[in-house]
């Protein structure tokens, strides 16, 4: 057997408690995030049991999915999303759980406050009753999302019976076009290989592309690795990671910093490490992308049309695109820029960091939002509303004519009263175009927050390269 | 949890790929603090219009089928979201066993924790078995997991056999048994304890962090 291992390799070898006899692994987990849709139900099998949390030093919580983005003061006008928040809240008192209350500065989305805090640190198992957990992978953690039943397992034992992943590496190389962002590599990867293309994997993003990433653009990439249908994604830790980490509330200090970073330089793969599939993509060949469909496989560059479904020789395929351009409203062989839009999204786990908002402001300023148009910007959490704010970028917005919002999931997945009436079409930053997904009916073109802005103002989908 | 041993009933056909749980069980069925109950909300935008009116045509709502207890479906079906509101929907419902050529793991993960039976099949295996349910004179099927079959029913016009389907050792005892797995995980807490003594010299920055906050 070779010696060469792959990141993924060393970090599970590195958390496994104990082997089953046929073959399922006993594996410790690191760190645990909370929130308040998929716990209620955990906590209640906990106390239903008599059992307590085994550390709850390892668990962060934060109400996110339900949270109002206005007027916050105001509480929670739904009965039932206030009572799923208030439930948070009493779960974890009673199970001495570290939670960020909706009025913590420190409120946010449950991936966006992870990294932000350097809860999230290299090397680490990481799990979170949400399927975007994968965004903690862009720092070279194993992060998988986990439904209901093994929150409460994790919280009672640390730990998750789990059978390995297969090695899957991504390699986009070369440097990414002006317009081009992290956002087009991952929507472009997911074109390509499918949103079943990563089942049973876990992804290791690699190449010169993704090394030249930041921190921020590296967890969009790996935010949406659960679009392409992987259990994780990965980014090998290297100096961008640690620069992110240094001083961060809960990342290790002084001398104990040093151990870590030290650990850390040996987590990535070693050269010659197996891979059991392999994918490469050419950085300059991407073009920014929308999505046209229901699926995020269902994506294109700006440039190009709307796919014809009687060109499809598969049935199945042919049936599938039928079906989604029925509920999207499109036309077979429609120019995606001439696509109109009455609503914009600027937020999620996806793109709602500091950096986004950031690029989102500087093309933003100086223009205004289409007359026809309701755009929204939503911060990722309340640190980076407030360091936006200390840069005015939410006065840019203003003034170009978007809303600023309270931090929170919002119209992501429009659980909070942010969401799209029928036929309603959004230009959105977030990761899912599913039917229904930002409201019954109404219809999701995911794309980066650069494009968003361009559809803002120019009142259809628009490639972001022509706005000199 | 339920133990899966013998399952017979319905089988609905549901030809449709890629089907994510937000289809299965969307939003606004998610603020509950419950596991029970979501049976209503199983694909809800499917199953009722906009105005809460039973849509007749779609396959659940039809007779035999709104008494299914099998579903047999399209390609990475359950792909999307974690919510494990979507297997609670399904077995709120009735359904027990969804038969698919290839499932998103974490819903796949999701269905063992509550005595949903996932089975993988080729897609030709598939095809056959949605011809069966699409039929309804044959779309009773028996599935055994104890000898990994699914028997086919034997009326004149179907296909009559049946068809065997693999299981993750690990899996199948799992439903066989109807375990409480914290419970058998909780046996190991010496293994859980050593391992965290040995994570304390190793990786102490796996520790000391959680403790500095408020420090500096």
């Amino acid at each position: 057997m070779s010696e060469s291992r792959t990141l993924f390799d060393k970090i599970w070898t590195s958390h496994v408690v104990d082997r089953s006899k046929d073959g399922a692994c006993l594996l410790y987990i690191d760190r645990h995030l909370v929130h308040e849709v998929t716990s209620p139900q955990a906590f209640e099998g906990l106390r239903d049991a008599g059992r307590t949390v085994w550390r709850a030093d390892a668990v962060l919580a934060v109400p996110d999915h339900n949270v109002p983005t206005t007027d916050r003061a105001a509480g929670i006008d739904d009965p039932e999303s206030r009572l799923q928040v208030d439930t948070l809240m009493q779960n974890c008192e009673e199970f001495g759980i570290r939670c960020f209350a909706m009025d913590d500065l420190r409120q946010g989305i449950v991936h966006i406050i992870g990294p932000e805090q350097g809860f999230t640190l290299p090397g680490m198992t990481i799990v979170c009753g949400d399927s975007h957990t994968s965004t903690h992978g862009a720092f070279g953690a194993l992060a998988f999302g986990i439904g209901t039943s093994e929150v409460e397992h994790v919280l009672a034992t640390q730990t998750l019976f789990q059978t390995p992943a297969k090695n899957m590496r991504i390699t986009v190389d070369g440097e990414l076009g002006p317009g081009v962002t992290a956002k087009d590599v991952i929507l472009a990867i997911i074109g390509k290989i499918g949103t079943a293309g990563g089942t049973g994997h876990v992804i290791e993003y690699a190449g010169s592309a993704i090394a030249g990433l930041s921190m921020e653009e590296r967890m969009t990439v790996c935010n949406m690795s659960i679009e392409a249908g992987a259990r994780a994604g990965l980014i090998a830790p290297d100096e961008t990671t640690f620069d992110y980490l240094s001083g961060r509330p809960l990342a290790p200090k002084g001398a104990v910093w040093e151990q870590a970073v030290a650990h850390w330089r040996t987590l990535p793969s070693d050269e010659g490490a197996h891979y059991h599939c392999e994918e490469n993509l050419d950085a300059a060949e991407i073009a920014p992308q929308v999505s046209w469909g229901t699926s995020p496989e269902q994506v294109a560059p700006i440039t190009g049309t709307v796919p014809n479904p009687a060109a499809q020789s598969n049935p199945a395929h042919r049936e599938a695109i039928e079906r989604a351009l029925d509920y999207m409203g499109l036309a077979p062989g429609a120019r995606l820029t001439e696509v109109a839009i009455n609503h914009v999204f600027i937020g999620s786990c996806t793109n709602g960091r500091i950096e986004d908002l950031r690029a989102a402001a500087a093309l933003a300023e100086g223009r205004k939002v289409a007359a026809t148009i309701t755009a929204m910007v939503v911060p990722g959490s309340g640190l980076v509303k407030e360091q936006a704010e200390e840069e005015g970028l939410d006065r840019v917005f203003l003034e170009a004519g978007f809303q600023w919002h309270e931090p929170g999931c919002s119209m992501c997945l429009a659980m909070n009263a942010d969401k799209l009436e029928p036929k309603e079409r959004c230009a959105s930053t977030s990761n899912r175009n599913f039917e229904g997904r930002q409201g019954r009916g109404g219809r999701t073109h995911l794309m980066s927050p650069q494009m968003a802005v361009a559809a803002a103002v120019s009142g259809h989908l628009c490639d972001v390269r022509e706005m000199a | 949890m339920e133990k899966f041993t013998t399952l017979t009933g319905i089988a609905a056909p549901l030809a449709m790929e890629n089907i994510d749980t937000d289809m299965i069980i969307p939003k606004q069925f998610l603020k509950t603090i419950k596991r029970t109950g979501l049976g209503a909300g199983l694909f809800y935008e499917h199953r009722f219009d906009e105005q809460g009116e039973k849509i007749t045509d779609f396959v659940l709502n039809r007779a035999p089928y709104n008494e299914a207890k099998i579903l047999v479906t399209g390609g990475n079906f359950g792909c999307g979201s974690s919510r494990e509101h979507a297997p609670w929907a399904l077995l709120d419902f009735g359904i027990r066993c969804v038969i698919a050529p290839s499932f998103a793991d974490i819903f796949h993960n999701n269905c063992f924790k509550n005595g949903i039976l996932p089975i993988t099949l080729s897609q030709e295996e598939v095809d056959r078995l949605m011809d069966d349910a699409e039929r309804v004179a044959n779309a009773t099927l028996t599935v055994d997991l104890e000898t990994q079959t699914i028997t086919e029913a034997s009326s004149e016009e179907g296909n009559g056999g049946s068809i065997s389907f693999e299981i993750d050792p690990f899996n199948k005892q799992y439903l066989l048994e109807g375990h409480d797995d914290i419970a058998l995980t909780l046996k190991r807490e010496d293994k859980i304890e050593d391992f965290e003594a040995g994570q304390k010299q190793s990786q102490p920055w796996q520790w000391i962090g959680q403790t500095q906050e408020g420090e500096t």
